[in-house]
């Protein structure tokens, strides 16, 4: 009678586009005609804009402001200053580490670019032209760019304000520029290790000041609604909720009046967490002038003033038996944070997850101590395509190692594997604390040694050393090998908070009747295509297609509660939660299922995008028909719709990890280095849509490439910023770009509901050792042992001709 | 400032703006045309993010006037496909993940666009240096060089279909 046969599971399976299929982007309709719709687009009817006058000097006492001729400009409609502010209590604001941070310059300046006065007009010209006539006065202090000069006995005092202030908010000051002392592990033990060492290697490992650059600036449109009491804000969010609640507190206006909006962003990287002193700003003028402001960065105070990444001096030593078998590690940091602290790190850890320091290794015992201090540089210590301190810690253990290897005369590859975290010890606890979920470091490396085929290329750089060596090529070739372990999806909300918020994420469902759906969660997406993945994990659970599903994420009077999108904790969190609310959805789905068919709950089983009768394969409710019954159906003890919410607060950090191999080739008179190979294995647990992991791969090794070969925040001593535009900041072109070959392994995360661990920052952790262990090594058979980054065409060239190689 | 009047052909349709002179393209494209495709991302010419064409040259559109842009013929990311029948280059980059957050996207489009004009044939080299004006923090590259390279392919073919019909 009925022809058309029913499709199977697998057809079924298929067809909903779920887990582990690469899913075409449902974002890019809209960003590859122009109709994305980023802060920049928002137009406001009666919309002014502001923007700030910045300081042209690092340190200084502000003798005077005068605003006179900016206000007589047509045009320009007001000039806030900190004396404007202070009566608001909105001078300084709160800082997401627990110190404060002037919103405008109060009586003196601490950084080139700070910002001092915000002009507000018509459009961005009168804006620029009102920001050229505000006098201000400047009294020049002497400046402190150096972390290691900071704590001096005559060191210029920065901060005044809490000079004499013995307790910060983590711990005991010693010294007016000291922010804290951070310590992890057990220093006696470590100490006594190193002592009785066989070999211990010692060196100073320097992770240079960077910033994460979006294409897309920071910038937001506030708009106070003075009829309804309703502030709302459009921005460049990372954490919306966050904003929300932050908003209110340091505002007074109470929170529900607030609405928070994080439309498209364009790209984030870490840079667009934080709380500005421009989104303050646009507030207060919005409150002032009743009409809507827009302020956006440009590029010049994007890179001067907005969030820093790194900037840590980590110095470290390492200990070995003979045979290279790692017996302990410590570590010390010194930690420029700029003039502020405002770093984005979870409360109790002021460090960040610096103590994942021990890295892929089975390490005995260890001690990591940090110190923080104030200098005249711009705040920030943001997590750039990180998971706070990931980066540096990865980079430090991953530097030892090769120094180890020197000291030991031994193979580093051979190195690494003899000190693995083996499979069998999973769940393991480190020396500094973290229990590590789950790997498999061993099958990982030979899969990544082979697949380069890791002797060959030795033979290979030993005969290009011969050639270079008998004068007949001037190239050395360099094998940079990087494993790395991460840890991400912050997080446990009994270690993990910020500002007091903890650190859970949440998702919310409705199905609709005719069986589609829309979900919300309190992430947001800056280009890692949430509105696929998210939608993908959905299908799997509910067997509803993904294409039928929407995601909506940055609207905090509709999303859920959530702490948004950094620190790869979308997957491990806001995923979870994804998962956990359609486990709820179909919990509830059952029942209904079990009503229509005269049967009890237990006699059901899921089958792909139903559900089925026990040993009855004909007797079934799709989802579809589930969803209408839902809201068709007087179901005795059930209430009608068809709808879940789910907080997740995750029970253990995530450990992504990888095995990355760089081969490059130095021209030893000029410092240029070219990219041969770079390989790169990622285990990020499940796999929601490989091509999408790809893609963040491709895209997290060319920022890991910029940052190791030349990208920087470079100050002169008297604090001015050497690298303000694209044209001195190293942001890679095509051009110099390579081709990445990307590989996996797939050991999910116990802990996680669907086994996912996250994955759009492993390529920047990973990388930044390949690169730069390449280039070290391709100088190892001349004695180089440390070389601070980037490493660019110059200072490639210095190590040269320091090596003595020009002669 | 005093206004001047400005004309050009965006998008085949004609404009007349008035304005102050010192006024950028790309803000008279974004804020008085209301054609956001073509972003802001430096303001100095090196990201390349307001990329439009402008009498079949590519332009970075932060940094001329609109002035300069007297009785010109522009075309920008909005003007080149449509919802139902998108160019070539939009459905190379969304097959094959050529983008992430979409910012640097309608830029990296219209270079596209003006480059397989000039080299219909590139290789991927050529491809590599003919957008490397175009700065993209998400993608690496990679995909955007193989969407361009599928989309050169697909103009080809096509091309050739065309050939064949006529003859």
């Amino acid at each position: 009678m009925d022809d058309v046969k029913t499709p199977s599971s697998e057809e079924r399976k298929s067809a909903l586009s779920g887990l582990g299929t690469s899913r075409k982007r449902v974002e890019d309709a809209r960003f590859t005609q122009g109709k994305g719709n980023y802060v920049d687009d928002i137009k406001l009817k009666g919309m002014l804009f502001g923007d700030f006058v910045r300081s042209p000097v690092a340190h200084a006492k502000i003798k005077k402001i005068d605003t006179t001729a900016a206000l007589a400009l047509p045009g320009v409609h007001a000039v806030l200053t900190a004396a404007d502010l202070e009566p608001l209590g909105l001078h300084w604001m709160p800082t997401l580490a627990g110190d404060k941070q002037m919103v405008l310059a109060d009586g003196k300046v601490l950084f080139q670019g700070q910002e001092v006065a915000f002009v507000v007009g018509d459009d961005r010209y009168a804006v620029s032209d009102g920001v050229a006539l505000v006098e201000v006065e400047y009294d020049e202090l002497p400046v402190v760019t150096d972390p290691f000069k900071a704590e001096m006995e005559n060191a210029p005092v920065l901060r005044e304000d809490i000079a004499d202030q013995k307790e910060g908010a983590h711990g005991p000051r010693r010294h007016p520029n000291h922010i804290f002392t951070w310590e992890s592990g057990d220093k006696e033990g470590t100490n006594k290790v190193l002592d009785e060492a066989e070999v211990v290697a010692d060196e100073m490992v320097y992770y240079h000041r960077t910033h994460p650059c979006p294409l897309e600036t920071c910038g937001c449109v506030a708009s106070m609604d003075k009829v309804n009491g309703k502030l709302t804000v459009w921005g460049t969010f990372q954490a919306p909720h966050a904003v929300r609640t932050v908003a209110s507190l340091i505002s007074s206006i109470p929170e529900h009046n607030i609405r928070i909006i994080s439309p498209d962003i364009g790209g984030g990287f870490g840079n667009k967490v934080g709380v500005y002193p421009g989104y303050v700003c646009a507030i207060v003028a919005s409150i002032v002038t009743g009409v809507p402001i827009k302020w956006v960065e440009d590029r010049m105070d994007n890179l001067m003033a907005t969030a820093f990444a790194r900037d840590y001096w980590m110095h470290g030593k390492i200990s070995a038996t003979k045979e290279g078998k790692i017996t302990g590690l410590w570590c010390h940091t010194t930690a420029d944070h700029g003039a502020f602290d405002a770093c984005a790190d979870p409360t109790k850890f002021p460090a960040g997850f610096m103590n994942i320091c021990t890295g892929s290794y089975d390490i005995p015992v260890a001690y990591l101590a940090v110190d923080g201090v104030y200098t005249n540089k711009a705040p920030g210590g943001v997590a750039y395509r990180c998971s706070f301190r990931v980066t540096e810690a990865s980079y430090f253990i991953e530097r030892m190692i090769e120094v180890l290897a020197l000291k030991l005369g031994m193979d580093s590859a051979e190195l690494r594997s003899k000190n693995f975290i083996k499979k069998e010890q999973f769940p393991y606890t480190s020396a500094l604390g973290w229990e590590y979920d789950s790997g498999d470091y061993h099958k990982a490396w030979d899969k990544a040694l082979e697949a380069v085929n890791y002797k060959k290329l030795r033979e290979d750089q030993a005969k290009q050393l011969e050639l270079f060596k008998s004068g007949k090529s001037r190239k050395l070739i360099g094998i940079g090998l990087s494993h790395f372990t991460e840890i991400v999806g912050a997080g446990p909300v009994k270690n993990c908070d910020i500002l007091g918020l903890g650190m859970f994420d949440a998702c919310e469902i409705r199905i609709h009747p005719t069986g589609s759906a829309i979900a919300r969660l309190g992430t947001i997406s800056q280009g890692q295509g949430h509105a696929t993945t998210f939608a993908q994990i959905l299908a799997s659970e509910i067997g509803i297609p993904a294409s039928d599903i929407t995601l909506e994420e940055g609207d905090t009077d509709t999303a859920p509660y959530g702490l948004g999108t950094y620190g790869s904790r979308s997957t491990p969190v806001a995923g979870a939660a994804t998962a956990m609310a359609g486990r709820k959805i179909r919990a509830k789905a059952q029942m209904i299922a079990a009503y229509l068919l005269e049967v009890h709950d237990d006699d059901l089983e899921w089958d792909v995008d139903r559900f089925v009768v026990k040993g009855a394969p004909d007797k079934f409710k799709t989802m579809k028909e589930i969803a209408f019954a839902s809201y068709n159906q007087a179901i005795p003890g059930v209430e009608p719709g068809l709808e879940a919410v789910s907080y997740y607060d995750p029970p253990n950090m995530t450990y992504p990890n990888g095995a990355y191999i760089c081969v490059m080739e130095i021209d030893v008179d000029t410092g240029v280095s070219e990219i041969k190979k770079v390989y790169a294995l990622d285990d990020c647990g499940t796999r929601i849509n490989p091509m999408i992991i790809e893609g963040q791969v491709h895209g997290g090794l060319t920022e890991a490439l910029a940052i190791s070969m030349g990208q920087e925040i470079a100050y002169d001593e008297q604090g001015n910023v050497m690298t303000g535009t694209l044209m001195d900041f190293f942001v890679p072109t095509a051009w110099e770009t390579p081709n990445y070959e990307t590989d996996f392994t797939e050991t999910p995360s116990p802990h996680h509901p669907i086994g996912a661990k996250g994955v759009g920052e492993s390529p920047n952790v990973g990388g930044v050792s390949a690169f730069s262990n390449a280039v070290h090594d391709a100088f190892k058979p001349f004695g180089l042992t440390q070389a601070h980054m980037p490493h660019d065409h110059w200072r490639v060239w210095k190590i040269a001709k320091d090596l003595g190689l020009h002669n | 400032m005093e206004k001047i009047n400005v004309s050009m052909k965006v998008n085949g349709k004609d404009e007349n703006l008035n304005v102050e002179p010192r006024t950028l393209l790309v803000h008279a494209l974004r804020e008085h045309l209301e054609y956001t495709g073509a972003h802001i991302g430096c303001s100095s010419s090196h990201c390349g993010a307001c990329t439009v064409d402008l009498n079949g040259k590519s332009v970075k559109s932060c940094t001329i006037f609109a002035p300069q842009a007297e009785g010109a013929e522009i075309l920008t990311v909005e003007g080149i496909g449509t919802p139902d029948k998108l160019h070539v280059i939009q459905e190379m980059f969304k097959e094959h993940h050529g983008l992430q957050c979409g910012y640097c996207t309608p830029g990296m489009i219209m270079r596209s666009y003006r480059f397989l004009q000039e080299n219909p044939n590139p290789t991927e080299e050529e491809v590599r240096f003919g957008i490397s004006g175009n700065l993209c923090r998400c993608t690496g590259y990679q995909n955007i060089v193989k969407s361009i390279m599928a989309a050169a392919k697909k103009i080809n073919e096509e091309a050739k279909v065309e050939e064949k019909e006529i003859a």
